[in-house]
C-alpha cells in the first residue's frame, strides 16, 4: 500500500476532497467552513479548490443545517454536514431523529439520506460542559441512523469515504483531541474501511477490551504496559458504534474469557452498557470467568480545569486496574 | 446630555478600564501559555458590554450572557479575584473550574451567568422574565447576545413568546460585524438586525455600541420600557472586536486596515476624551482611573495565584441539588 504521513485532521480533508473529485453531488454545509476552514481545520482550503458553491457556508442555524442536509439527501445531493460541536446538535435533533432517521422508513424504502454529519466530539482542549460532550450512545438508541467513530488517521480516511458513500445518514464521531494525531495513511483514491465491521486492532489472549475514538489510544498504551507484565490483551474497535459488528467480539470473549469495555462517554446508558448487554445475551456470556468491566466518562459534566478535565476521562491506570481486577490479580 | 453624574461617569469609565486590562492581562497570560482552555476576550466592546451592565445593576435587574462576557460580568460588579481564579482554574474561582472563561457567573449582582451556546440566552431570559411577572419583583431581565445568534430558532421563538406575553426582557445584541470569522452581511439580507423585531411587534433600535453614554442611557430606558408592562425591547449595539475570536484566531477573514479604522472608535479612547472636553474630568484623574484599574488587575491576579488549585476529590459535587 502506497502510505502517507498525515494527521488526522488531514486524513478527513483528504477522504472529502476526494469524494468531492470523485462526485459532484459531494458537498459540504456549516459554519465557517471556508476561509476559516471550520472551527478545526479541517475544511481548510476546500472552498479555495471547490468555490462556495460546494462549500456552503450557513448562519448559526443548526436545525436548519441538519434539516436542509437531509432535504438535499432526499432529493439527489451527498452533503456533508459539518456541526461545528458535536454538543450544538441538540438544536438540530429534531431534523435529525424525527426527519432524516425516519424518510427511509416512512416512504417504504423509495428515499434515501445520504448525509453525513460530522460531529467534533469529546474533552481534552479545555472548552468546557457545552463544548466537550461524547454524545455517540444517544444516536445509537435512533434506528435509521448508522453512527461511526473513527480512531486513526487511516480509520478517519476510510471510514469517511465509506460514510460519505453509503445511502443512510451516518454521524460521525471526530474525536477533538485526535485531531493532531498522525498515522500512515493509504493514498489510494478507494481506500474505503467498511461501515458495519469492527475491527481487531491487536492480538491477545487474556483479556478482551472493547474501544474506539481516543479511548483506543490510552487500552494500546495500556496494553503495551501489561504485555511487560505477561498479560496479554486483545484489543477490538468496533468502528461503526451502531449497528454494531459483534461477531468478532464474541468470537473474542469466547477466546479469553474476560471482557472490559473502555470510552470516553460517560458510563451509564453509554455505549459500553449495550455492548455488554449483548454478550449477557449470547452464549459468549457461558466463556467468561469474570464480570464484565466498563471503563468509562464519569457521570458528570465536563470540567474545564485540567486536573478535573482529565479525572474525567479514563486514563492509562484505569485501564490496567481494571485489567487487573478481571484477571484476579487486585 | 447623560443622566448620569460625573461621579458615575467617572465610574463607568473604571469598570470600562478595569474590564480592558482584565483582558488584556488574560491575553498576555494566553500568549505564554499559561492559561488553560478556551477564551473570548471582548476588547474594543467594553462601552456595550460594561455600559449595559452597569445600567442593569443600577436598575437592580437580572442578567444572562454569551461566551464573550467578561465586560458585562465586570460592569455588573463581580470580583475580579474569583474571575482570575476561575480562570486559572483555582477552587475558589466563580464556578470551582469547572467552567472557565466562557461561564462567569456571579450571582450575587443578578448575573446569571455566561452561556457559550450562541441564542441559548433568549429561552433563559424569557424563563427569568417570566418569574419577574409571576411574583411582580418589578425587575427586568437584560438578555445579552451578539449578531451571530439572530439566524438561531431560537431567537424567533423567544423574541415571539416575548412578546405576545409582554416579558420584561430587553434583547442586548452586540453586533460586532462578525461571528466568528462570518461577516453579518453573509447572513441576514435586512440591512439592520433590529430591523427583526418589527415582525414580533417590538420596538427595536440600533445604537453606536462604542458610546458608553449611549449604551447606558438606552438600555437603561429599555428597561424601564420592559418594566412598565408593556413588555420587550431590542437593541442593537454596533461595536467592534479588536481582538480574535478566541484564542487560535489569525483573522483571515478581515484586513488590518480595517481591525485599525475601528481601533480609532475605540470606546474607551472616545469616553475619555468626552470627559476632557467637556471638562469632567483633568487628565491626572484619568491617569489615576488608569492605574487604579491596573492595580486592581494585578491584585487580583496575585489573589487567585494564591488560592487552592480546584480539588479533583470534589469534581463530581453540584451536578445535583444537595
Ligand atoms: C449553537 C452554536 N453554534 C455554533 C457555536 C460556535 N460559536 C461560538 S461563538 C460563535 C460566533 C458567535 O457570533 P456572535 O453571536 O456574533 O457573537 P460574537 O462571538 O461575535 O461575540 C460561534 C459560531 C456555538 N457556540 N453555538
Ligand atoms: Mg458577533
Amino acid at each position: 500500500m502506497n502510505l502517507q504521513e498525515l494527521s488526522f485532521r488531514e486524513a478527513l480533508r483528504a477522504a472529502m476532497r476526494e469524494e468531492m473529485e470523485k462526485d459532484p453531488q459531494v458537498f459540504l454545509l456549516g459554519e465557517d467552513i471556508g476561509v476559516y476552514g471550520g472551527n478545526f481545520n479541517v475544511t481548510k482550503g476546500l472552498q479555495e479548490e471547490f468555490g462556495k458553491e460546494r462549500v456552503v457556508e450557513t448562519p448559526i442555524s443548526e436545525s436548519t443545517i441538519v434539516g436542509m442536509g437531509a432535504g438535499a439527501a432526499m432529493t439527489g445531493l451527498r452533503p456533508v454536514v459539518e456541526i461545528m460541536f458535536a454538543d450544538f446538535i441538540t438544536l438540530g435533533m429534531d431534523s435529525l431523529v424525527n426527519h432524516a432517521a425516519k424518510f427511509h422508513y416512512l416512504s417504504k424504502g423509495k428515499v434515501d439520506i445520504p448525509m453525513v454529519v460530522r460531529l467534533p466530539s469529546g474533552a481534552g482542549t479545555g472548552a468546557g460542559s457545552q463544548h466537550s460532550q461524547s454524545f455517540e450512545a444517544w444516536f445509537c438508541n435512533v434506528p435509521g441512523l448508522i453512527v461511526a467513530a473513527p480512531g486513526t488517521p487511516a480509520q478517519a480516511k476510510g471510514l469517511l469515504k465509506a460514510a460519505i458513500r453509503n445511502n443512510n445518514p451516518v454521524i460521525f464521531i471526530e474525536y477533538k483531541k485526535l485531531y493532531d494525531t498522525i498515522g500512515p495513511v493509504p493514498r489510494e483514491d478507494n481506500y474505503i474501511i467498511p461501515l458495519e465491521e469492527s475491527y481487531v486492532e491487536r492480538k491477545g489472549s487474556d483479556v478482551t477490551i472493547v474501544t474506539w475514538g481516543p479511548s483506543l489510544h490510552v487500552v494500546k498504551k495500556a496494553a503495551g504496559k501489561l504485555s511487560e507484565e505477561g498479560i496479554s490483551v486483545e484489543i477490538i474497535n468496533p468502528l461503526t458504534l451502531y449497528p454494531m459488528d459483534m461477531k468478532p467480539i464474541y468470537e473474542s470473549v469466547k477466546k479469553t474469557s474476560r471482557l472490559i469495555i473502555v470510552h470516553e462517554g460517560q458510563k451509564t446508558g453509554g455505549v459500553g452498557g449495550e455492548i455488554a448487554a449483548k454478550i449477557a445475551e449470547n452464549d459468549a456470556f457461558n466463556y467468561l470467568d469474570s464480570p464484565i468491566l466498563r471503563v468509562a466518562g464519569k457521570d458528570i459534566p465536563v470540567p474545564v480545569a485540567k486536573p478535573l478535565e482529565d479525572e474525567m476521562a479514563p486514563g492509562v491506570a484505569d485501564v490496567i486496574d481494571a485489567v487487573y481486577k478481571t484477571v484476579g490479580l487486585s | 446630555m447623560s443622566s448620569l453624574t460625573n461621579e458615575e461617569i467617572k465610574d463607568l469609565l473604571y469598570n470600562m478600564l478595569k474590564a480592558r486590562r482584565f483582558e488584556e492581562k488574560l491575553q498576555e497570560m494566553s500568549r505564554k501559555g499559561q492559561l488553560y482552555g478556551t477564551c473570548h476576550l471582548g476588547i474594543g466592546q467594553e462601552a456595550s458590554g460594561v455600559g449595559a451592565a452597569l445600567a442593569a445593576l443600577h436598575d437592580g435587574d437580572l442578567a444572562i450572557l454569551t461566551h464573550r462576557g467578561h465586560n458585562q460580568t465586570i460592569g455588573m460588579g463581580a470580583d475580579l479575584s474569583v474571575l482570575m481564579g476561575e480562570m486559572l482554574g483555582k477552587e475558589q474561582g466563580c464556578a470551582g473550574g469547572r467552567g472557565g472563561s466562557m461561564h462567569f457567573f456571579d450571582l450575587e449582582h443578578g448575573n446569571y451567568g455566561e452561556t457559550g451556546v450562541v441564542g441559548g440566552t433568549y429561552p433563559i431570559a424569557c424563563g427569568m422574565a417570566f418569574t419577574q411577572v409571576y411574583k411582580k419583583t418589578g425587575k427586568a431581565v437584560l438578555c445579552c447576545s451578539g449578531d451571530g445568534s439572530v439566524n438561531t430558532g431560537n431567537f424567533h421563538e423567544s423574541l415571539n413568546i416575548a412578546s405576545v406575553m409582554k416579558l420584561p426582557v430587553v434583547f442586548f445584541i452586540e453586533n460586532n460585524l462578525y461571528a466568528m470569522s462570518t461577516p453579518v452581511e453573509n447572513t441576514m439580507s435586512v440591512i439592520s438586525l433590529s430591523d427583526r423585531a418589527q415582525a414580533y411587534g417590538i420596538p427595536g433600535m440600533t445604537i453606536d455600541g462604542n458610546d458608553a453614554l449611549e449604551v447606558y442611557e438606552i438600555v437603561t430606558k429599555a428597561l424601564e420600557y420592559a418594566k412598565s408592562g408593556e413588555g420587550p425591547f431590542l437593541i442593537e449595539a454596533l461595536t467592534y472586536r479588536q481582538c480574535g475570536h478566541s484564542k487560535n484566531d489569525d483573522q483571515c477573514y478581515r484586513s488590518q486596515q480595517e481591525v485599525d479604522n475601528w481601533r480609532q472608535e475605540d470606546p474607551i479612547y472616545r469616553l475619555s476624551e468626552y470627559m476632557k472636553e467637556n471638562h469632567l474630568a483633568t487628565e491626572a484623574e484619568l491617569y489615576e482611573l488608569e492605574r487604579k484599574a491596573f492595580d486592581d488587575v494585578l491584585v487580583a491576579l496575585n489573589k487567585a495565584q494564591d488560592m487552592d488549585e480546584a480539588k479533583v476529590q470534589n469534581v463530581d459535587r453540584f451536578v445535583y441539588a444537595e
